[in-house]
């Protein structure tokens, strides 16, 4: 015997962002091409190989001693968490029937590395007593969970690039298992800094386009060259429909359905037969009931690496067959960056808001279309979709193969 | 002398915890009155360590409950030190 299951609404949007401080400003960077990535021009970006990334286009407008015990990854998930429920309508909610699932790849090492400095210049003394939460993976969920008072639990699933749509997914499932009404859900990324841009560039995952920050992120172009470190946060109210119903809210889509699987191929390398994230799709559409025929659009996780974005196109072949020549793809990141855990959070989005538009932002860079990629990449002009549904994907570093659908 | 001391205090209470200088008395107690918590308490010890050149070890600070305790206790410190 199978029930429907509990449908989820998508009822706020919330975003900080390299295009913008909000949904509204990223939405419309997003529709007029506009690219986030610029040359670093601090002293410490010289000694690396990479001299590019995509950091917020507005700091977090957060007062002095509120931000002063957060890690700038909190400081974002704070941000766009706060114009999420906002624009849900700063709804009354149970607090024990609120959850937060707020993810970040990495966690607070901004943090972690500054601290460092103060521990080896001047003693155990100075490190903060704020070190533990400002660096722990879980604090971003936490510094959201504290401002809106969640006691249904508070979650951080951690996949690499693939936490914010993980984050989402376990959202959503909680809302099914009636664990909760609400829940505020998304990814949160904070690591432009040498470090980390350092371990990138060695894994040869990062472009070196240094002279060209604009053009460096140009997913499934032939001459890609590795993906742009961004930074920023994005954040969904999800609600139980019958909840949003009951107070009459305004539904911007519908979270229709994920799919989670992995690879167990390589701790870095995608599967070249794309066979884990074919899975994901696969699972997504069954969560979501949908046909392969459904689908109108897809928001892909192409990063603008070689491999990555090669075998995301074996794999969506493989899931949706003859079908995919009639969908659109896009890729956010060409004009983002990749924004790690928080990439998934902000393409759900993006996806959502292209569902309700009606319209699919062109994917910037893409001169020549590689030629063992068969997609119907948007490019130039953004392209109008009719009705139907999306599919938005996330991998990450680990095996993690994600796969969210949203109806509108 | 403990005018300075609890001028000193308000300081530190302001930059690292946003408290409003004219809250900062003596029988103020830093967790209930001022909201201070316990992580926050660490930093203003180790500012005022640093501000009045004493040393309040971890096991004394749980007994600074209010302002006027650490006002006296750094008094003390600097006449011992």
């Amino acid at each position: 015997m199978t029930t429907t299951p509990r449908q989820v609404v998508v009822t706020g949007l919330g975003a900080i962002t390299p295009l913008g401080g909000d949904v509204a400003t990223t939405w419309e960077g997003l529709l007029s091409g506009r690219s986030g990535v610029r040359r670093i021009t601090e002293d410490w970006i010289e000694q690396l190989p990479v001299h590019i990334a995509a950091p917020l286009a507005v700091e977090p407008p957060l007062g002095r001693v509120e931000a002063r015990t957060l890690d700038r990854s909190q400081q974002m998930a704070l941000v766009a968490a706060r114009e999420a429920w906002a624009d849900a309508g700063s709804p009354e909610v149970d607090q024990e029937r609120l959850a937060a699932c707020v993810a970040s790849g990495i966690g607070g090492v901004i943090t972690l590395l500054t601290q460092h400095d103060v521990l080896r210049e001047k003693g155990p003394r100075r490190v903060s007593p704020h070190l533990v939460p400002m660096l722990m993976p879980n604090g971003p969920a936490s510094t959201v969970g504290l401002a809106f008072g969640a006691k249904a639990g508070v979650h951080a699933p951690v996949s690499a690039c693939a936490s914010g749509s993980e984050a989402i997914a376990l959202a959503l499932d909680i809302i099914r298992a009636g664990r909760a009404d609400v829940v505020i859900a998304g990814g949160t990324e904070a690591a432009i800094a040498a470090l980390p841009i350092a371990g990138f560039a060695q894994m040869q995952a990062l472009s070196r386009r240094n002279d060209t920050p604009e053009t460096a992120s140009r997913p499934f172009d032939k001459a890609r060259d590795g993906f742009v470190l961004g930074e920023g946060a994005a954040i969904l109210v999800l609600e139980a429909a019958e909840h949003a119903a009951a107070r009459g809210a305004r539904v911007h889509g519908v979270l229709a359905g994920a799919g989670i699987s992995s690879d167990a191929y390589h701790v870095a390398a995608p599967d070249p037969s794309g066979a884990g994230a074919a899975r994901a799709v696969r699972a997504a559409l069954r969560s979501a009931s949908l046909e392969a025929t459904d689908i109108i659009h897809i928001n892909a996780h192409a990063t603008s690496t070689p491999a990555g974005d090669l075998a995301e196109a074996v794999a969506l072949r493989d899931a949706l067959g003859d079908h995919l020549d009639e969908v659109v793809v896009t890729s956010t990141k060409s004009m983002t960056g990749h924004l790690l855990g928080a990439a998934g959070a902000l393409e759900a989005v993006a996806s959502i808001l292209a569902l309700r538009g009606r319209v699919v932002p062109a994917t910037r860079n893409l001169d020549a279309l590689d030629d063992e990629i068969a997609l119907d990449v948007a490019v130039v002009d953004n392209r109008t979709i009719g009705t139907g549904a999306a599919l938005s994907n996330s991998f990450g570093f680990g095996g993690h193969d994600v796969c969210l659908a949203f109806t509108s | 002398m403990s005018q300075d001391i609890l001028a000193g205090l308000a300081a530190i209470l302001e930059e690292v915890a946003g408290v409003d200088p004219a809250d900062v008395t003596a029988e103020k107690t830093f967790i209930d009155d001022l909201d201070v918590d316990s992580l926050s308490m660490v930093e203003v010890v180790v500012a005022a360590e640093e501000k009045f050149s004493v040393k309040i070890p971890d096991d004394d600070v749980k007994s600074l409950k209010t302002v006027g305790d650490a006002v006296s206790y750094i008094q003390r410190a600097g006449v011992a030190a």
